[in-house]
């Protein structure tokens, strides 16, 4: 068999992904931590000003990989979604699950550095400007996601189904950021001043920004893979494995699916 | 018995369906009323200038709609997944897809048929322009299935829940902010004296696209409800 595809078998059982989560959780962080503080520090204080914005431009490095991070994990949440779906792999239906709050969280981050970052070079928090409105609805169906994941008692069931909204959510999200951009453009042709930074950005303005885009993709792997820990344990609790791992003495659970004997 | 095929089942369900629907006509006009009094919430709360009313009217029935499509779709799975009908329809052998399209077609039939129906009286209470009359019409006839498509979707992800209350509209109403944008644009447009066809086009594309997909969207929803 193949080695990745190999791997990937494995990956489907949960002491295996626990293990793997285990050793490479700390490594995500911490680079993902190293990264972040050479970036924002090059990004904050060592980059040129705009000359058009000043200093005000230096919270891009902050907004744009969020915004960048509210789209990605949504597509990881979706893709988690169809290999749940199509074979029922229970680390797939986690790792979509756990994605789901860190993605809000960076869409949320991303909208509301959007807005300070408005503040200065539109002169107000929120206009109906195509991007907004299409980020601040992709918060909403992350919070669609996650409300119904909660609102499911069946875990599995819950997650499976959290995954096909994700999927159909992913399907919509071209067509309403497509739709939304016409809206815009319908009702008010140029009257927010977008300031659009020219299309060569200076590279010592650039380095920064992709190295951020780097770091919030391995935090993002530390959050959900903290998160699916956890979750594994809650749902495989009782079973060997975890109590060994707990330090308890191994049992002969009742209630695992080995027959019982007649 | 004859096992039947999959046309000869979509339409006994249809028919089932729509036989529920005229023995409860009364329940069936609730949308109706629903939509009549959210559009007169509208000039009580926004005054009765005639001019200011005429130029939201077409956006304030858009948004009618969309909310009284929205408080029908609950029943949509509900009454069945209750009493196990939906999972014999899940385990009948005919493919699922095509009995949850009959079920949307019978809910648009219900709700979104009416509605579209009823909006040229509520347009008319608010003052829309009358040129803009056929194109709301039209724009309800391509977006109010659209609706309807969508929200089995959604309707059919909260079955596995006990109520799916306000969770519902969570689900729903970022999905049809495109269908409300082109309705609206379209109506917006031919009030103001522009095209509207580049609105109605978008939304018969949205329909040609939704048609297909979403049912099978639904009966993987269903499946994974009764599984």
């Amino acid at each position: 068999m193949n080695r990745f595809v190999l791997w990937f078998h494995r990956m489907g059982s949960p002491p295996t992904f626990y293990a793997f989560a285990e050793r490479w959780r700390p490594w995500f962080l911490w680079s993902a931590l190293a990264i972040t503080a050479v970036a924002l520090y090059w990004g904050l204080a060592r980059a040129p000003d705009d000359y058009l914005q000043g200093d005000s431009f230096r919270i891009i490095y902050i907004h744009v990989p969020s915004a960048w991070m509210g789209q990605f994990i949504f597509l990881a949440m979706a893709i988690c979604g169809f290999v749940a779906i199509v074979w029922r792999i229970k680390i797939a239906e986690i790792m979509g699950i756990a994605s789901a709050p860190v993605g809000a969280a960076f869409t949320a981050i991303a909208l509301a550095t959007g807005s300070l970052w408005g503040r200065p070079t539109w002169g107000t928090y929120w206009v109906w400007d195509a991007r907004l409105t299409s980020t601040l609805v992709l918060l909403f169906l992350y919070f669609g996601v996650i409300g119904l994941y909660r609102a499911i008692e069946d875990r599995r069931k819950a997650a499976r189904a959290a995954g096909l909204l994700a999927i159909i959510g992913l399907v919509n999200i071209p067509i309403i950021q497509y739709s939304v951009y016409w809206w815009n453009t319908l009702h008010q042709p140029s009257s927010i001043k977008v300031t659009k930074m020219s299309s060569t950005i200076d590279p010592s303005m650039l380095w920064p920004l992709l190295a951020m885009a780097v770091a919030t993709k391995l935090y993002y792997a530390w959050s959900a893979l903290s998160r699916a820990q956890l979750m594994v344990l809650e749902m495989e609790s009782g079973k060997d494995w975890v109590r060994e791992l707990a330090g308890l003495p191994r049992v002969a659970s009742p209630s695992t699916d080995t027959p019982r004997e007649a | 018995m004859r096992p039947g095929t999959p046309s000869t089942a979509a339409l006994a369900l249809l028919r089932r369906d729509l036989l529920l629907l005229w023995r409860q006509r009364a329940d069936a006009l609730n949308p109706l009323l629903f939509a009549l009094m959210v559009a007169t919430l509208f000039p009580l709360a926004l005054g009765p200038e005639a001019g200011m009313l005429s130029r939201v009217a077409g956006g304030i029935v858009w948004v009618t709609v969309v909310l009284a499509n929205l408080l029908s779709l609950d029943a949509l799975f509900r009454g069945d997944a209750e009493d196990g009908s939906l999972d014999q329809l899940a385990v009948s052998g005919q493919p699922l897809a095509l009995l949850a399209g009959a079920r949307i077609l019978a809910h648009w039939l219900g709700t979104g048929l009416p509605l579209t129906l009823v909006a040229p009286l509520l347009a008319y209470m608010l003052g829309l322009e009358r040129a803009a009359l056929p194109v709301l019409v039209a724009a309800l006839a391509l977006g109010t299935p659209l609706l309807s498509l969508v929200g089995a979707c959604c309707a059919a992800l909260t079955v596995a829940m006990r109520r799916s209350g306000i969770l519902l509209a969570l689900l729903v109403l970022p999905l049809t902010v495109p269908v409300l944008i082109f309705g609206a644009g379209a109506v917006e447009a031919a009030a103001t004296g522009g095209d509207p066809s580049a609105a109605l086009l978008f939304l018969a594309a949205g329909l040609a696209l939704a048609l297909p997909l979403a049912p099978l969207g639904c009966a993987a929803a269903i499946r994974i409800g009764t599984a």
